[in-house]
């Protein structure tokens, strides 16, 4: 928490780069947004993966997240189709996380003098994951701005050493920071400049599209087609023998088939949000997207990144 | 003696997990030092949201000095066997007793264990405890391995005596005891030291952390209810909604805000649900017009504009919550104006219930049905409890229930209000859940009745035609529950229902709990039971009821003893002889006035008790057999049954089953103990 008085940022993309600077500063790789559609940033290889093994570390980005369920045609003040998480992952997690993390919410010109900053009991799981953690959702004067979580289980392996991961809904906490009630009015660059822009005017467009393909439009026989091709692809790639026959290399193919992982877990998202899948369907897809999910964690800690360490013999 | 202080130091505990945390806390530490020989006068224990803290006063400096003797070989006996002994008691040859015994000289090794230093047990107590404390959920942080409930921070452990504040020196994972602490994360962040726990408490407080929940609890119900009663309101009280506030605070501030004139209109329960469920809000409703119209919550801090900021953001949050909650309550109402309850129920056809029972819908259909059955029993009009079966499920597929799932039933009445259906179909959307636990209100409406009893009834036969049972501590469809709320439901209003016959024997294990704890005795229950009439479950009761008062009468007593010296006389004669005595009996055998007694009695009491029976009278059958008393008891002390005239014997034996038959008519003595 520093001491000098923080200015309050102007618009959306202030609040990430402010973000993105403060978490730099502390040592995060600051990465880019993973190049597939997902549902929230814990999906992103560098937190889901990267949680998993032995090797220390730290990274931020922002990830744009889709929840074609949430999807209300650009009208909903608060509810998005698409939206973005500010995801941290470190591990170890440090001691001082939670410091690091007011030291965020003070960097982005939320004055802890003046607020009310609660850690309220909520413990995080993905049932597609097969990932689980205990930690709190962080209140702002009784408003969720984050989710603060220390990992236990990824992929149904024990995270050692455990990470630390924060996640912020971003335009939840900007508007609270900007002052804003609909999403659509705020300020996405900054108001005073020549081509000022909102939100609305960036992504309502959009939000309308994507509504109306996700909930009307989208053809459920090709996504029922692609989850079982993704499915199947994800089994091929990590049955592949480690040993690549061209280079002679041994090279475990574990982010190739989790993004095959990703994708069925998106695809059933969107089948999902047309309401094709019954009560007990739900839960079997749930299952078959976390099979995939464990067998990409099985195969992740067998890789180098992974902390496998090359036994001389091989 | 020395007085010890620790304090566990973490990142936020969970509210719901505190109060468990400190009986754990000052049990399992208190039981420690006590096992190790160390006594104390007194013990307390406190949990804020960032600490747990124990207290034990009048700790023994060190625990005594204990001796114990212990037998060894005889004297005499082969070197190996005695160098054994001295070297599993871990003494020399010389410090041996030699002692007479009856069985020879015997030597004798007095052992003496030293009393060890307070400190040194403490450490080796505290390490334990946290090591292995019994938190329902648990967790690894950093690179470590040790487990705590959040990131345990620091370990305050100090003994106190005249002399000063000593600390008790541990290490757990790199984690070393101190007696320093620090106070409210925002307000008073910085570390101190502290000497006992009234230093402790009374620094906790400058530094802004409340350490008693109670306490915090407390100035939070003050604070609430002065600030509600200045403006003419009410704070609604939720203990529980107190309690976990009280966890999620160390410096509560009692702040109360207004709800916006937009959403006034919403119903109380879905003010106060939404406020509870998403906020921890308390809802303040104007006692005149029962309207929810303010809000109190409760900040971890004071601020320089107090509270101002703080307050306005919490507004805000509630008002983007209450925007959802009126779009969905106007979405409902325009979806009951335009179709009524039966068009918004209609998507429950496509909502499975259960993959072997069938969607919602057809389960609907089965409970109207039922109701329509049951409807003349419980008093109510068939059409009107069918009616009410069809709809009293249709909110389900609302969209303030589907966010809401809490406000199931209770939205259903207002809808079916707004739909223009009767008050009494109304109330049974509402009702027809009741009653849930064993304390919850039952409903007296017949409709309502009706449509609760078809419900759960319902339930139970679905469940159990799929063999779906119950089974040990698994009840996943709470078939328990429902079979509780059709006794309580039965009961309470005094119907007479017959239960299907493979329900019984799970509708009288269910009885015998709920008697149970009305105070009725398990064996009585048994005793009726094993009755005819059995599967009317409200007949059943009141024969347990009439059984269990005439058993706390003199009369009730006696004639039980006379009753169970008549069966286990007749009992071992019908064995012995291999027939049945059940005759009758003739008065022209009787010798013995006593005799002739009994025969007039049991001519008198015989076409009483069955009139009463007859019509379901169990006080006057009771009453009647407490007339059988005296001549009973006269009978056994005069007459001797097994005579040596064997006519005389038979007629005798005859007489017993006289007897005998009239008790079991009322109720199958024989399971009765006593």
């Amino acid at each position: 928490m520093t001491s000098e008085p923080i200015q309050t940022p102007r618009s959306f993309q202030e609040i990430i780069l402010r973000l993105q600077a403060y978490w730099a500063a502390q040592g995060c790789a600051v990465l880019q947004p993973y190049d597939m559609e997902v549902g929230a940033g814990t999906f992103h290889p560098a937190t889901t993966l990267r949680a998993l093994g032995s090797k220390s570390w730290a990274a931020a980005y922002v990830q744009p997240s889709r929840l074609p369920t949430d999807g209300r045609y650009g009208e909903n003040p608060n509810r998005l189709q698409h939206y973005y998480q500010f995801q941290v992952l470190i591990k170890p997690s440090p001691p001082d996380l939670q410091e690091l993390y007011l030291g965020s919410l003070a960097a982005i010109g939320i004055d802890m003098a003046m607020h009310d900053i609660r850690f309220v009991e909520d413990d995080w799981e993905s049932p597609t994951l097969g990932a689980w953690g205990l930690g709190w959702e962080v209140w702002c004067d009784g408003m969720e701005v984050s989710q603060f979580t220390y990992f236990q289980q990824v992929g149904g392996h024990d995270c050692a050493p455990v990470s630390g991961e924060l996640t912020y809904g971003l335009e939840r906490l900007a508007m609270y920071v900007l002052g804003v009630d609909h999403v659509m009015d705020m300020p996405y660059n900054d108001p005073q400049t020549p081509i000022a822009l909102s939100y609305g005017d960036v992504f309502r467009q959009t939000e309308q599209e994507y509504s109306r393909w996700n909930f009307d439009v989208v053809d459920t026989d090709v996504l029922l087609r692609h989850f079982e091709e993704a499915e199947a692809e994800c089994a091929r790639i990590l049955a592949a023998d480690h040993i690549d026959p061209k280079t002679g290399k041994r090279i475990v193919m574990a982010h190739p088939a989790y993004d095959q992982c990703i994708k069925a877990s998106h695809i059933f998202n969107l089948l999902d949000a047309r309401g094709v899948i019954s009560v007990t369907e739900r839960q079997a897809y749930i299952g078959r997207v976390r099979t995939l999910a464990k067998a990409c964690a099985d195969a992740f800690v067998l890789t180098e990144a992974g902390g496998y360490v090359p036994e001389a013999a091989e | 003696m020395p007085d010890l202080l620790i304090e566990l130091f973490s990142e936020e505990i969970p509210a719901r997990m505190q109060a468990k945390a400190c009986e754990d806390l000052k049990k399992r530490i208190t039981d420690g030092l006590v096992d190790a020989g160390l006594t104390y006068a007194s013990a307390a224990a406190f949990a804020t949201p960032r600490r747990l803290a124990l207290t034990v006063e009048g700790v023994l400096a060190e625990s005594p000095t204990v001796k114990e003797e212990r037998k060894g070989p005889k004297v005499g006996a082969p070197d190996k066997a005695i160098e054994g002994f001295l070297r599993g008691a871990g003494i020399t040859r010389d410090a041996l007793e030699e002692r007479d015994t009856p069985k020879g000289a015997v030597y004798f090794a007095t052992l003496t264990k030293p009393g060890r230093q307070a400190a040194d047990i403490i450490a080796e107590v505290l390490e334990d405890v946290i090591r292995n404390f019994p938190w329902p959920k648990s967790m690894r942080w950093g690179a470590g391995s040790l487990r705590w409930v959040r990131p345990l921070h620091s370990i305050l452990c100090i003994l106190t005596d005249e002399a000063g504040a000593n600390v008790v020196p541990i290490d757990i994972d790199g984690i070393r005891s101190g007696n320093t602490t620090r106070g409210h994360r925002f307000m008073a962040p910085d570390a101190f030291s502290v000497t006992s726990f009234d230093d402790y408490s009374a620094k906790l407080k400058r530094a802004h952390v409340v350490l008693e929940a109670a306490e915090r609890a407390d100035h939070i119900w003050h604070e609430a209810t002065n600030m509600a009663f200045a403006q003419g309101l009410e704070v609604v009280e939720d203990r529980g909604l107190l309690a976990e506030v009280a966890g999620l605070v160390e410096w509560p501030v009692v702040l109360m805000g207004s709800i916006g004139d937009d959403f006034l209109g919403l119903p109380p329960e879905v003010l106060q649900t939404s406020m509870k469920e998403h906020q921890k809000f308390f809802s303040v409703r104007n006692p005149k017009t029962g309207r929810i119209e303010k809000f109190v919550t409760v900040a971890n801090r004071e601020t320089a504009d107090t509270g101002a900021t703080v307050l306005a953001g919490n507004q805000k949050v509630l008002s983007a919550r209450l925007s959802d909650a009126k779009f969905f309550w106007e979405n409902d109402l325009r979806a009951v104006a335009k179709d009524g309850l039966e068009g918004m129920s209609a998507p429950l056809a496509n909502v499975t219930f259960h993959n072997k029972l069938g969607s919602q819908a057809e389960r609907i259909a089965r409970i109207t049905a039922l109701a329509r059955e049951i409807a003349p029993a419980v008093g109510a009009d068939p059409e009107e409890a069918a009616l009410a079966a069809t709809v009293a499920k249709a909110d389900l597929s609302s969209e303030m229930v589907y966010e809401f799932p809490e406000l199931q039933g209770i939205m259903g009445r207002y809808y079916a209000q707004k739909a223009g259906l009767s008050d009494a179909v109304a109330d049974a959307c509402r009702d027809h859940y009741s009653p849930l636990g064993p304390s919850d209100d039952v409903p007296s409406d017949p409709v309502s009745v009706t449509v609760a009893l078809a419900d759960k009834l319902d339930t139970l036969t679905g469940f159990w035609a799929i063999d779906e049972k119950p089974t040990g501590s698994k009840d996943p469809f709470a078939l328990r529950r429902a079979a509780l709320g059709v006794i309580r439901l039965i009961l309470n209003n005094d119907l007479s229902l017959n239960i299907a016959e493979d329900l019984l024997s799970f509708f009288h294990d269910r009885l015998k709990v709920f008697l149970r704890d009305q105070g009725i005795r398990h064996d009585v229950i048994d005793a009726c039971i094993a009755m005819p009439g059995n599967d009317d479950l409200a007949l059943l009761v009141k024969r347990a009821t009439a059984l269990q008062a005439f058993l706390q009468t003199e009369d009730g007593t006696n004639l039980l003893q006379g009753f169970k010296r008549a069966n286990n006389i007749l009992t071992q004669a019908e064995d012995k002889d291999g027939v049945e005595y059940s005759f009758g009996a003739d008065i022209k055998f009787a010798e013995e006035d006593a005799e002739k007694a009994l025969f007039a009695a049991l001519d008198d009491a015989e076409p009483k008790i069955a009139t009463a029976m007859a019509a379901q009278d169990f006080e006057a059958a009771m009453s009647a057999l407490a007339g059988l008393r005296g001549a009973v008891d006269g009978f056994f002390e005069a007459v001797q049954v097994n005579a040596d005239n064997d006519l005389l014997r038979r007629n005798r034996l005859n007489l017993l089953s006289q007897i005998r038959k009239s008790c079991l008519s009322v109720a199958d003595l024989t399971r009765v103990e006593g």
